[in-house]
């Protein structure tokens, strides 16, 4: 209101606004009973359902009522052994509650249909079971609720689960088939409509326990197997889209095309090294190497020289271009050409190691150059470029976790860049150097 | 303005089409009848890989006195196998695009050796497509090669004697060759065949048809022959076997600091630690 007058704005023309606007933030005022952090867990929206009637949560009882706790007994009609409890019952107005067990409506069994002798003579005689069986079969379905692995584990003798439950089924049908010869409704009833088949069940198990059950390398065939066929797709677009194009196509493909394309300028040596966009790069997975693989397999001819730089793009796409670059100074340094020059099957698989192990190498140094980064505040000679404060003494004695922290207070004071060590000695400088020949 | 090709070597006939003799000790000659023998001739191995080492590139020649404005330099581009033999089994044409200003740009080889001669005063890139027989690829190959006509160094005028050599390595794979194919070069000297599954059944090979069955399709006594490049796969192997060992070491020694720093207790001796 303070505000308003600051403003020099009317005040009369508050109130009609403030009515025009309540109606429809109404809903997402939250309801009263329930604190508003509690509310908000719920997302802040009422659920559509009232969860909590929240008009009951802060109800009192009512006065006239007066209540008191006995210890009482109590019988289920759950139990059939006529068993006698006591527990806590909540009397009103010295009434004490009436009806039966609270808990014994969860008392539910599944109905089973049982069988008479007759009934078994005629419509369920069975080569492969005797009566016998069949008895016990329906005594343990009824002991546990048609939960079959149990009966599997119980019945006397050895009958697959998948027998059981064939048994059971069929003759459940056969039996209400027999007793509702002529009615129309039992069409509908799922046991007729969809008979239990033993072998359809039996296969989907193996088929699950195959898949389920499958080996590194087998899951590796069908991710290839898959890639191809998304590379397959994938390839099917972009060459329809260079139908229409006239593109100036790069030097160092060996990639197929399914069409000529018309050379742009070429008088000037060609410009750039990229990849033919015709063939996509192969994603980043685990699986790289058989998708890069797999995409080769597909093209059904190609040179050596583009599958290794397929797989030098797969191998090295976790890895950024700076690194790229240093794999590359590192290759120089050691005298090794950076395309092969006689790319010969086995010239490119060492070539592709040789890199997998530069990768390593570098990861290994740049590991080592942050352990020792850990340590450096501690060294005499960092001292005397940014002056320890006693509070960066009195962490040394702490957990270590501690001391981490200082470290990267203490990197932040220093120069910008690198961990500077000028007044270093050669023995402690631990920085990373470029490999040379001579190093070795 | 397109010169005669170089001169072959007639009259010594070089049994190089597709029926190479077959040893019988490799492979057993399948008894079922042609119909088979043609659905299988189509079936793919998956786990053979067949590799055929080529080189391609270009020779220049300066004309010297003989040289104009507009062609002072003779040129050849060609792909040849790696050891020089004959591609005619696995190639049927090649199809070299040249620079638009040359008449009939995109010539056509249609037989080993594949190669092309022209006299020009430019560089530029060349095109070279691949394509294969019927029963071997039915895709085609792209290979780019830039001409080079003048030599790095500026040293005085150039030699007529001497040309400029420009030449690439590298290797056509098949990854999933038929049966077919298989049989007919399985043992033909210009393609690598790895060593086969046991008990593979190949079918007869059936030969194709060569056009010049009478000139011999290989570089081996090729006039330039003796300006082909060196490609050994040794040197290179040997020298990426050291580098490799090199890296290992360094691993090894570096993976030794790794442990030796995360094993030293931080807080305990902080000064000594950076002594040594």
């Amino acid at each position: 209101m303070d505000a308003k007058d600051i403003l020099g704005l009317p005040k009369n023309s508050f109130p009609p606004q403030e009515k025009k606007s309540r109606p429809p933030k109404e809903s997402q005022r939250k309801p009263d009973g329930i604190s508003r952090e509690v509310y908000a867990l719920t997302g802040g929206l009422a659920p559509l359902m009232p969860a909590v009637d929240s008009s009951q949560l802060k109800r009192r009882p009512p006065p006239d009522e007066k209540v008191a706790w006995q210890w009482l007994g109590f019988t289920s009609s759950a139990r059939k052994d006529n068993l006698h409890l006591y527990h806590w019952v909540r009397v009103v107005n010295g009434v004490p509650p009436t009806g039966d067990y609270s808990f014994a409506k969860y008392n539910k069994s599944v109905d089973i249909t049982r069988y008479t002798d007759e009934e078994y003579e005629k419509y369920l005689t069975d080569p492969r079971w005797t009566k016998e069986e069949t008895d016990q079969l329906f005594d343990l379905c009824e002991q546990f609720d048609l939960r079959f692995i149990v009966i599997a584990d119980r019945f006397p003798s050895s009958r697959t689960l998948e027998e059981l439950k064939d048994r059971y089924y069929s003759v459940s049908r056969a039996l209400l088939i027999a007793r509702n010869p002529s009615s129309v409704d039992i069409a509908a009833h799922p046991l007729v409509k969809e008979p239990y088949n033993i072998s359809r069940d039996v296969e989907r198990k193996r088929a699950m326990s195959l898949v389920l059950s499958q080996t590194r390398q087998q899951e590796q065939r069908d991710e290839e197997v898959l890639a191809e066929a998304k590379r397959i797709t994938q390839s099917r677009i972009p060459a329809k889209v260079s139908q229409e194009s006239e593109m100036a196509v790069a030097p160092n493909a060996g990639v197929e095309v399914t069409e000529r394309t018309i050379p742009g300028d070429t008088v000037s040596p060609p410009p750039s090294n990229a990849q033919h966009p015709l063939i996509p790069v192969p994603p980043p997975l685990s699986t790289e190497n058989a998708s890069t693989l797999a995409s080769l397999r597909i093209l059904r001819v190609y040179l050596r020289t583009y599958a290794l730089e397929q797989m030098l793009q797969a191998a090295s796409s976790t890895a950024g271009l700076r690194t790229i670059k240093r794999v590359e100074q590192t290759l120089q340094d050691l005298g090794v050409n950076l395309k092969p020059r006689v790319p010969t099957k086995a010239v490119c698989a060492e070539h592709l190691e040789l890199r997998k192990e530069i990768l390593t190498l570098l990861n290994l140094q740049k590991q080592l150059q942050y352990k020792e980064a850990e340590g450096l505040p501690f060294r005499e000679g960092s001292f005397t470029e940014t002056p320890g404060t006693p509070k960066d003494r009195t962490f040394v004695p702490d957990s270590s976790f501690g001391v981490e922290r200082t470290g990267k207070r203490d990197q932040k004071r220093k120069a910008p860049g690198r961990l500077s060590e000028a007044p270093s000695s050669p023995a402690q400088s631990k920085r990373p150097r470029k490999l040379k020949a001579s190093d070795f | 303005m397109s010169q005669p090709l170089p001169l072959k070597r007639q009259g010594e006939h070089h049994p190089d089409d597709g029926a190479s003799p077959i040893k019988p000790s490799r492979l057993k000659i399948a008894l079922s009848s042609e119909d088979s023998d043609k659905k299988n001739a189509n079936k793919r191995l998956k786990d053979v890989e067949i590799c055929v080492p080529i080189v391609y590139g270009t020779t220049a020649f300066y004309l010297g006195r003989k040289a104009s404005e507009s062609q002072s330099h003779k040129w050849t581009v060609y792909v040849r196998g790696a050891s020089n033999e004959d591609l005619g089994a696995v190639i049927k044409r090649v199809v070299f695009q040249l620079h638009p200003s040359f008449n009939n740009p995109t010539r056509v080889v249609e037989s080993p050796p594949f190669e092309l001669s022209e006299c020009g005063w430019g560089e530029f890139e060349i095109a070279i497509t691949l394509h294969f027989h019927s029963d071997v690829c039915d895709k085609q190959l792209d290979l780019y090669h830039h001409l080079k006509l003048y030599p790095e160094e500026e040293s005085g005028p150039q030699s007529t004697k001497k040309p400029v050599v420009v030449e690439s390595y590298d290797e056509i794979v098949f990854p999933e060759p038929s049966e077919g194919f298989l049989a007919r070069v399985q043992n033909h000297p210009a393609v690598v065949v790895p060593r086969l599954p046991a008990g593979l059944n190949l079918p007869s090979p059936v030969p194709i048809e060569t056009g010049n069955g009478k000139e011999r399709g290989d570089t081996k006594d090729h006039p330039l022959t003796q300006w082909f490049l060196n490609f050994s796969e040794a040197d290179e192997l040997l020298k990426l076997a050291a580098a490799r060992q090199q890296v290992q070491a360094h691993i090894v020694k570096l993976r030794r600091q790794l442990s030796l720093v995360e094993g030293m207790p931080q807080l305990s001796k902080p000064p000594s630690t950076y002594e040594s």
